[in-house]
């Protein structure tokens, strides 16, 4: 007894600084022996008001300031404050080191859980995946958002408030139709992009005033002789076209344009890849927090404290449930990540048939591979097993609205098993869940017209926000925008319309 | 290799509060609504809160492209206790609890959205619509001063304030109190000694006892500590307000027919920026509610503003119940009184030199201060124009303005705050 006792890590529920080092020395010990690959890592303390700084910043240490994110702040304290949320455990930020936040407020055991989710889970998962290896730049990304807040910072000075939020606003509505699905992005980098920023300037403005140097010439002999189509291509990238074509921006403005569009791209591979990440995190502070307490490092109390924490963050409640509202992440992939490693060291027949490939392989392989190479639909489609969908109890309903009931099409049974794993892999389609709007023809030689054209999927009409939204399309292009919508069986409709025409005085 | 941990508690705390102030900013146009509407049900006391505020939610969302209901939608929900695959079922009500994956992701018909002003923001969209030079909000928006004073002496404090004076004494009366048996004991042990040696045949083994015992108590007598830390006292210090005097506030109107509901908040913020004031200057005010039409009454808050009264005006009757009321429980010598009155300017025409006479004779000569607001689009009348002789006669204690907007409030205190000032 007295021997076991020695070994505890730290006892009671109060953090030091110095409990906190040894449980990461432990448990960074521990992940060590099981292969996690990381970022070197930092832990800041933090307090819950700090915590809510954090949170209206999309958890950025700096970032650059706006309205949008007094709001969140706001209501962020609002609900806090009347006890409707906690805050989350955690915060850690994708970068290189990977800075992880511990709130003052935590118990010593929380603290645990959290290095282990944070700062060997999440960290790993940055480093491995591929999606965030692609698309950002762990190395650069503080650097680069300091480089953000201070420029911006700049051009309000220099063009005052007003001009600066209003572009903002319009860049934040195009913000989800901002980001390249499919092209990688060249790394971020602070000394080049101060370098690269002034030459770009000039550029940039060389190259709209050449495009638009096609003003009608009314004795041109053969007018329209050629039809030149702009863009040559559709471009789904609002943000990107334009930063490079809007014909009146100024320099300043496009600049800040880039910067959003920058921001929104890095936050990407977070909104693709949620299930498998937070599943990944809980996976591992569950298995490093348990291998921990198989030691003798833990005592039972601190066990207790963490399963229940644990359990509340990754609890399903059934459709029918008052608190039900979709399927919770965290949940799924923690499920997900545990079925793989059952998969790989106690298939059944059934998964040895679903699954041959990785049925009795090395677990931990296995993981490498899925973590690395997947993102959440991808993820789903490969690895969701029957006997999770028997345990989730999931079943699919169609809303057609052409039809006047819901049909329940798939259940967990046999005949179900593949179109619920397709099912619910398209739901994690963010290609599908946001609108395909694509620039699709300016008007070079008329009034110079912008063309967006929305694609329907399944007959999924723009909500009426749309509207405003075209407004802040319109507002960066400078003239008309048009809004169409072609749907399935190449029929074209005008959605709507917004007459600008902001040409500069003289 | 140990991890690097950073406490940041220290750091900066209000990192959001320049996005706060943008957001504030921003949406000036509804928080000052918001707010008007906030002072509409608020006590004219209850200045030293912040406000909930509620603005409508459509106003602040962040539009984006997104699809909208209808389409085709295909979903997977978990915890099935029934179905099977073909079953049908009716659409579930809008916001029914379970199936919620399916709201609608645009966003419309939002909630209003709930914040909470702190006090500060608060007075300052307040004084913003009155219109108050900068000085002068630093002057109402400050935080009461204290004063240190001495509140006698405590156990525990820090070493710069141990009163020695104090401690010593302590000390002496405990060296006393633990010593005292030894030296009782002690004394007793002398005499003995002495007897014993002047014994003609002195007892060697008796006196060499009584020596070490005598020996040995000395040991514990000094052994009895000179100063113990259970003997430091440390001179207390408690913060008291600075301004720990007493006012009272009347507050005079008229509640005829042709006092509006919108001429009656205009008054009140007028009632509201007075009091604040004088919670700036005094401890503990008390305010007294008196309305007239032709004959006047003492009133509650909530009669004051919300109830109405019809007919002619007799402003008189209303200085002669303040007057009374001063005379019953607000002795001048004990209390500072000021005294500010509202109204639309009618009055009975001969009514008016008898408010001039009894407000120089027997109230000026009272309060510290008495305002008059008349609150009219049209000409002056005759009771404008007596007050204004007063003015002139009794300028730094009564001033008088006629206002059409919250904003043409502030002359009026202008003079009281130059006083101030001074």
């Amino acid at each position: 007894m007295s021997k076991k006792r020695s070994r505890l890590i730290a006892e009671g529920s109060d953090w030091t600084l110095e409990a906190i080092a040894q449980y990461d020395t432990e448990i960074g010990r521990i992940a060590k022996n099981y292969g996690l690959d990381t970022y070197r890592h930092q832990l800041e303390i933090i307090t819950a008001e700090q915590m809510m700084d954090a949170y209206a910043a999309i958890g950025m240490p700096v970032y650059y300031h706006h309205w949008s994110f007094g709001k969140h702040f706001l209501e962020t304290e609002n609900r806090y404050k009347r006890g409707h949320m906690g805050l989350a455990y955690e915060i850690v930020i994708n970068s290189d080191p990977c800075i992880a936040y511990l709130m003052e407020e935590n118990t010593l055991t929380m603290q645990a859980l959290v290095i282990a989710h944070a700062a060997y889970g999440h960290n790993s998962f940055f480093k491995g995946n591929h999606l965030f290896k692609q698309w950002t730049s762990a190395d650069a990304i503080i650097d680069y958002l300091v480089f953000a807040r201070n420029y911006i910072a700049e051009c309000e000075e220099r063009y005052g408030l007003e001009n600066v939020e209003q572009l903002i606003d319009a860049c934040h509505a195009l913000s989800n139709l901002g980001v390249d699905r499919y092209k990688r992005s060249p790394p971020l980098s602070l000394e080049k992009e101060k370098n690269r920023q002034r030459e770009r300037e000039a550029y940039l403005q060389a190259q709209v005033n050449d495009l638009w140097r096609t003003l009608p010439r009314h004795d041109a002999a053969v007018e329209a002789a050629e039809e030149r189509r702009f863009p040559e291509e559709p471009e789904e990238n609002l943000l990107y076209f334009i930063e490079k074509n809007a014909p009146l921006l100024e320099p300043w403005q496009r600049e800040v344009v880039r910067i959003i569009r920058k921001i929104g791209q890095y936050f990407y591979p977070q909104r693709q890849t949620q299930v498998m990440n937070e599943g990944w995190a809980c996976f591992w502070h569950y298995t490093l927090l348990n291998t921990l307490y198989d030691e003798g490092r833990v005592n039972d109390g601190f066990m207790f404290e963490f399963l229940q924490s644990h359990t509340n963050v990754v609890y399903q409640p059934p459709y029918s449930s008052r608190w039900y509202s979709g399927i919770n992440p965290y949940a799924l992939g923690f499920a997900m990540w545990r079925d793989i490693r059952r998969i790989c060291e106690t298939p059944t027949d059934e998964d040895r048939e679903w699954f041959p490939d990785i049925a009795g392989s090395n677990w931990r392989e296995t993981f490498d591979f899925a973590m690395r190479n997947f993102k959440d639909e991808s993820f789903i489609a490969q690895y969701l097993s029957p006997r999770l969908m028997r345990e989730f109890r999931l079943f699919a309903v169609l809303d057609d609205d052409s039809k006047a009931k819901l049909q329940v099409d798939a259940i967990h049974n046999e005949q179900g098993y593949r179109a619920l794993r397709m099912n619910l892999a398209e739901q994690y389609n963010l290609g599908s869940s946001d609108p395909n709007l694509q620039v699709w023809n300016v008007d070079l030689r008329g009034d110079r017209s912008l063309t967006l054209r929305h694609f329907v999927h399944q007959r999924r009409p723009l909500s009426a926000q749309s509207n405003v939204a075209l407004e802040h399309m319109a507002y960066l292009w400078g003239f008309t925008v048009r809004l169409e919508q072609q749907s399935a069986d190449g029929e074209i409709v005008l959605l709507g319309e917004r007459k600008t025409e902001k040409r500069k005085p003289g | 290799m140990t991890v690097r941990i950073v406490d940041r508690r220290q750091d900066s705390r209000n990192k959001s509060s320049i996005n706060r102030g943008r957001f504030i900013r921003r949406f000036k146009g509804q928080i000052r609504k918001a707010v008007s509407d906030a002072i509409a049900k608020r006590g004219i006391r209850d200045l030293e809160n912040g406000e909930k505020i509620g603005i409508p939610g459509k106003d602040i969302s962040e539009p984006q492209f997104h699809h909208g209901k209808g389409g085709v939608r295909e979903s997977v929900h978990p915890g099935n206790d029934r179905f099977q695959s073909g079953d049908e079922m009716d659409r579930p009500p809008p916001n029914a609890p379970g199936q919620g994956g399916k709201a609608s992701p645009d966003g419309e018909g939002l909630d209003d959205f709930v914040f909470t002003l702190t006090r500060d923001e608060f007075l300052d969209i307040f004084f913003d619509e009155l219109a108050l030079p900068n000085l002068v909000k630093r002057q109402l928006a400050r935080i009461d001063e204290y004063k240190r004073v001495r509140a006698g002496y405590t156990q525990s404090g820090v070493p710069t304030n141990i009163n020695l004076v104090r401690t010593m004494h302590g000390a002496a009366g405990r060296r006393v109190a633990v010593g005292g048996p030894y030296a009782t004991r002690l004394r007793g042990l002398q005499a003995e000694l002495e007897q014993a040696l002047d014994e003609a045949v002195p007892d060697e083994t008796e006196i060499d006892r009584l020596k070490r015992e005598i020996a040995c108590l000395k040991a514990r007598r000094e052994a009895v500590p000179f100063i113990d830390p259970f003997d430091l006292r440390y001179s207390n210090r408690i913060r008291i307000p600075q301004p720990s005097t007493q006012a009272v506030m009347f507050c005079l109107m008229d509640v005829s027919g042709s006092m509006d509901e919108a001429k009656k908040q205009m008054a009140k913020r007028f009632f509201m920026l007075l009091y604040l004031f004088l919670n700036r200057s005094y401890e503990h005010i008390e305010v007294v509610f008196i309305r007239h039409h032709t004959t006047a009454e003492e009133v509650d808050e909530d009669d004051f503003f919300h109830s109405r009264e019809t007919g002619g005006t007799i402003v008189s009757s209303a200085l002669k119940l303040m007057r009374q009321v001063i005379g019953e429980r607000y002795a001048s010598s004990a209390w500072n009184i000021y005294g500010a009155q509202a109204s639309d300017g009618d009055n009975w025409n001969d009514d008016s030199p008898h408010c001039r006479e009894l407000l120089a004779d027997s109230i000026l000569p009272l309060v510290q201060y008495f305002a008059y607001i008349e609150i009219t689009e049209g000409e002056p009348q005759n009771l404008w124009d007596e007050y204004e002789k007063l003015a002139t006669t009794h300028a730094g204690l009564f001033a008088l303005q006629r206002i059409r907007a919250a904003s043409d409030i502030y002359p009026v205190f202008r003079e009281l705050f130059r006083k101030r000032l001074a």
